[in-house]
């Protein structure tokens, strides 16, 4: 698809940069639409998106690490378009990030101190991982200071506030009873300030691209749930735009790993898809760029439901979901419906006309006969 | 039938009267519905659904007319049977009743039938279920209309001037009037059976394991009351004299067997401990107690004018019909909730149009054949 | 009124026609290896893959009966069934205690709507021509469309009204689930617990699965549980673990109307799920054939009935002959 196929023929596009980053001017703008459609914007914003993203002034990116594995990262480092060089060098100034800083111990923690004290307001913040919080935080510590505190210093003079993954959406892996760090979500810990939280395990690289982008655009975050999820990536259940959906409704399920069915590319809630619990738009923008069409319920692996809190790392991946979509329920016949032709004015009527000419008759005829006590006989 | 048939003659007169024509009227409209059932299906003519299965074409057609056709076998228990020979001027007109009551009565079962086409079945040993009430009831019937049939052939013979044959027909008649007062014994008390099927679908007031006794006996009401009242309308109508000479005697049967179905019907309610409720069942209850309680005053008398007998009769065929629709319709739930029935105009029409028929087949018979007693007797 | 008061009733009516006994027909019994089905309506999600499953494994026409979606429904595109019909075997039904309700299994819960295959079933009782027939060995009860007249006796009869008549056609008939006795036969299962992903609706013995039901019911709520799949005792489909609802407690059909093969299990009372819960737990069969047996055992009363009779009507009809003679 062209860029002027999108509604930007009209524009004007000479400022932006022949060449950004790895990307072409066409390439680039293509990108940006790409992420319009992904937020649900018109194919306009797509020009405003890649006005904010060739900025001169590239907005300083603070990311964070507590309990995690770094998949959210690295996720990240897999999404090809834009490459994540083009990203970190052309669209924001990730300032600091301990993978992929290139300095190391009290340089690096330095460079963040420096750049959270210049560019104090305008920075956005990552956090990617749980917070441990017992013990007075002792499980996560950088610099000999808890993350909890790096978390807290480094949301003061935050603009916006990202948390990355379900561990720093919710505790993760981390905060799976008995939770034995007493790990928690970043909106645990920043009560009162606005969280965007991407969750996912790992989520999807562009969840947060777009959400980023959103925010250099409109200087402000995505429409969000309660639960801080933005409503463009996590509005609706998996199991609502699932291309296997057509075989739960007319219930051809896969039974077991490698059956007919599961070949025959059947329903997966048996196997214990959590998709119909589960909140993500994996169906819709697919996940990890393998190629095309691909996440994990089109490679024949039930969802493991990774986005949400009591499922992914509490419910065994076997077990059945509760299907959401349903609740409450619609779309299905009551326990008592009415049927059937009750009385009409016309039946009625010739109901009562009937009756009437009966009782009529047989009042006309008593008065006729006789009243004489029995007649004569005439014999 | 015996030697007292030779008094009966046909009263005459024209066939094509007004009242005759609106009648057929009446008839050619239900025939109309009822090719519209034929060809579209049930629904096209009538409002049952698989909530209300049966509507007023089995409760009036059937259940009723079948009971408006129980004077032929309670007039011959009472001169063949218990051989009161001053009631035969009435057995004939009472026979034809039932002639008419049941035939069409069969007739009206085979447009009610879903599957008309295979209800010879039910003759066909192999499928026969001798648990079912209503396989009783249909071989009941159905031999029962040959029965009538052939209780009035003789007035056919006469007719034609075949006496000999109808001599010949009368010597075995007894077995035929005996079979023909047993028949309606065993399948009206059955209609009662029957509903006892429906179980909790059938309201408390109804539901009783007395229905077999309270149909048999309702219905034997409802064949005395109908031979009062026909009499009587057909002398008014036909502008003959009364035999209010022969009715006042049997209004007294007509008494006791009143006073014996209202004890049974109000000992078995109190027993059970029901009582009826401020509802529409409740309402239709009480209406029908009443139709069956007035006629009980009035026949207590002990000389009755022929304007008493016919309201009594009148009354009673009323408080029977009420009855039974009762039972059928009015106490009769879904069971599942949500279902609505009410006849719809063209189900009423064809009710309408069959007893206009049966009306219609009265006028040519007691004209055409010997079947009322003949005045000059 | 229970069978002891029945049995008095029926000696008392039988009394009046000056008969002995009364000939009580005692209630049936399960056969030895009668199939049945649990359908606890706590597993169940409302896929309605069941109801897919019933239409294409019995060769249905698709129901357009929602009045409110018929307008747009003209070509029959979708399948609407209100309730089981003369089209539509079985259907998921809902419950809701009010429109927003969203506590499944307290103020919103499924039922699956089909014939129960009764132990002592009314509709075989009332049948005139044998249609209905009560499967000896299985214990499935199966309509067969060259016996029926089309009385709708047996509508009328169902305490549970499962059997539906087509009005709608010149040639109808009746329909009801046959508990998909064809595919039995190959050896599989019923397509509805077939298709069934949670194991809601559980095929095998009818015994066994009361007793399965049983063992749901002595579970504490919250208790973890493994919740078979497809038949029961057999491994071939997977099963899957649960952890156990609040249920109420009581196996429905256990009793009902003299006992049903196709049993439920519910977290909401089963009145709510439209079953009925005035149902004595014998059949209405055994009040209806009681009457008939007493009154008619071996025709013996009809007949001295009919011989009494006979007799009077002959001798008065002689009688009179010889007055006429005389």
């Amino acid at each position: 698809m062209h860029a002027t196929h999108c509604g930007l023929d009209s524009l004007d596009v000479s400022h932006i940069p022949e060449q950004i980053g790895g990307l072409s001017r066409r390439d680039f703008l293509k990108f940006c639409t790409g992420i319009a459609a992904t937020l649900g914007l018109s194919s306009t914003s797509a020009l405003q998106i890649a006005e904010a993203a060739t900025n001169e002034q590239r907005p300083p990116v603070i990311w964070l690490h507590g309990q995690e594995c770094t998949g959210c990262s690295e996720s990240l480092l897999r999404a090809n378009h834009p490459t994540l060089e083009s990203l970190i060098l052309d669209i924001i100034s990730l300032d600091y990030h301990e993978t992929l800083s290139v300095a190391a111990g009290h340089q690096v923690e330095a460079v963040k101190k420096e750049s959270m004290e210049k560019n104090k307001g305008k920075y956005v913040l990552v956090v990617e991982g749980a917070i441990p919080m017992k013990d007075g935080g002792v499980y996560c510590k950088i610099g000999n200071k808890t993350i909890h505190d790096h978390v807290v210093e480094a949301a003061e003079g935050a603009a916006a506030i990202i948390a990355m993954g379900s561990c720093a959406s919710w505790g993760g892996v981390q905060s799976t009873p008995p939770n034995p760090t007493g790990s928690v979500g970043v909106p645990e810990v920043l009560k009162g300030k606005t969280v965007v939280t991407i969750p996912g395990c790992p989520p999807n690289p562009y969840n947060i691209l777009a959400t980023v982008l959103h925010l250099l655009t409109f200087k402000r975050p995505p429409e969000l749930d309660e639960l801080g999820r933005p409503k463009f990536a996590y509005g609706r259940l998996i199991h609502e735009n699932c291309e296997r959906r057509p075989h739960f409704d007319a219930g051809r399920f896969a039974i077991e790993f490698g059956d007919a069915g599961h070949r025959a590319g059947y329903c997966l809630y048996k196997l214990g898809c959590k998709g119909p619990e589960t909140y993500a738009n994996c169906p819709v923008a697919r996940f990890g760029d393998v190629g095309s069409a691909s996440w994990p319920v089109a490679t024949g692996h039930p969802c493991i439901g990774c986005t949400e809190k009591h499922i992914v790392f509490e419910k065994p991946i076997h077990a059945l979901a509760k299907v959401k979509s349903l609740e409450p329920p619609t779309a299905y016949p009551r326990i008592a419906e009415e049927r059937g032709n009750g009385i009409s004015p016309a039946a009625a009527g010739l109901v009562g006309l009937a009756a009437g000419a009966v009782i009529g008759a047989g009042a006309m005829v008593a008065a006729k006969v006789g009243d004489q006590p029995e007649e004569k006989s005439k014999e | 039938m015996s030697a007292h048939a030779d008094h009966a003659a046909p009263v005459g007169g024209r066939i094509l009267t007004v009242p005759f024509l609106i009648l057929g009227m009446f008839a050619l409209i239900a025939a109309y519905f009822l090719i519209l059932r034929f060809i579209f299906g049930l629904e096209a003519a009538a409002n049952i659904n698989n909530g209300y299965p049966w509507g007023i074409w089995v409760t009036m057609d059937v259940v009723v007319g079948t009971a408006f056709g129980c004077g032929g076998f309670v007039m011959a228990f009472l001169v063949y049977i218990l051989n009161k020979g001053k009631y035969h001027p009435l057995i004939r007109p009472a026979v034809m009743a039932g002639l008419f009551g049941y035939t069409l009565g069969g007739m009206a079962v085979f447009f009610d039938l879903g599957r008309y086409w295979q209800m010879y079945n039910v003759f066909l040993p192999w499928y026969m279920h001798f648990n079912s009430v209503m396989l009783e009831v249909a071989l009941c019937v159905a031999t029962y209309v040959v029965v009538l049939w052939i209780e009035f052939t003789p007035v056919f013979l006469e007719k034609i001037g075949f006496n000999n044959l109808k001599q010949k027909l009368e010597k075995v008649l007894f077995f035929f009037i005996g079979l023909g007062v047993l028949l309606p014994v065993m399948h009206q008390s059955s209609l009662g059976t029957m509903m006892l099927g429906a179980g909790y679908k059938l309201h408390p007031l109804w539901n009783t394991v007395l229905l077999p006794l309270l149909f048999l006996s309702s219905a034997i009401i409802m064949g005395y009351s109908i031979v009062i009242f026909e009499s009587i309308f057909a002398a008014a109508g036909l502008k003959r004299p009364q035999e209010t000479h022969i009715l006042a005697p049997l209004s007294n049967i007509l008494w006791w067997l009143l006073l014996f179905f209202l004890a049974v019907r109000i000992v078995d309610l109190l027993w059970r401990g029901v009582l009826p409720n401020l509802d529409w069942q409740g309402f239709w209850f009480l209406v029908e107690l009443a139709l069956f309680v007035i006629p009980l005053a009035f026949l207590s008398k002990n000389h009755q004018t022929a304007r008493v007998l016919f309201l009594s009769g009148f009354c009673l065929l009323l408080a029977g019909t009420l009855y039974r629709i009762n039972v059928y319709l009015i106490g009769f739930t879904a069971g599942t909730s949500g279902w609505n029935y009410f006849p719809s105009v063209p189900e009423i029409l064809v009710t309408i149009g069959v007893f206009s028929f049966e009306i219609m087949l009265y006028l040519i018979f007691v004209k055409k054949l010997p079947v009322l007693a003949s005045p000059q007797h | 009124m229970n069978r002891r008061d029945f049995l008095k009733t029926a000696i008392a009516s039988a009394g009046t026609v000056a008969l002995p006994t009364a000939q009580a027909r005692d209630p049936k019994q399960m056969p030895e290896k009668a199939v049945g089905m649990l359908y606890d309506s706590t597993l169940c999600i409302g896929c309605k893959a069941c109801v897919a499953a019933c239409k294409s494994a019995n060769n249905m026409p698709p129901a357009n009966d929602a009045p409110d979606l018929k307008k747009w429904n003209n070509a029959n595109t979708w399948d609407t069934p209100l309730d089981i019909s003369g089209y539509t075997l079985n259907v998921i039904k809902v419950y809701k205690e009010h429109d927003n309700a969203s506590n499944k299994d307290q103020d919103y819960a499924f039922m699956k709507r089909h014939c129960l295959h009764c132990v002592d079933p009314s509709c075989v009782s009332v049948c005139p021509v044998s249609a209905m027939r009560k499967d000896t060995t299985t214990g499935v009860v199966t309509y067969n469309p060259d016996a029926c007249i089309g009385c709708r006796y047996c509508v009328l009869g169902c305490p549970f009204s499962v059997p539906q008549f087509q009005y709608d056609t010149p040639f109808p008939r009746i329909q009801k689930c046959q508990f998909c006795e064809h595919l039995q036969k190959q050896g599989k299962l019923p397509a509805c617990v077939d298709v069934c992903p949670t194991g809601a609706s559980l095929f095998g013995d009818a015994k066994q699965l009361l007793e399965e039901a049983k063992r749901r019911l002595a579970k504490k709520s919250g208790e973890t549980y493994v919740f078979p799949r497809g038949k029961l005792g057999s491994e071939e489909r997977p099963p899957h673990e649960a952890q156990v609802p609040q249920y109420q407690q009581h196996v429905y059909g256990e009793k009902e109307a003299g006992g049903t093969q196709v049993i439920y299990l519910s977290g909401v009372p089963f009145q709510k799920l439209g079953l009925p819960t005035n149902l004595p737990d014998y059949s209405y069969a055994v009040v209806t054939e009681s009457i008939q047996h007493t009154l008619y055992k071996g025709m013996i009363a009809p007949l001295a009935l009919l011989g009494g009779l006979v007799y009077f009507a002959k001798r008065n009809a002689d009688k009179h002959d010889e007055e006429d003679k005389s």
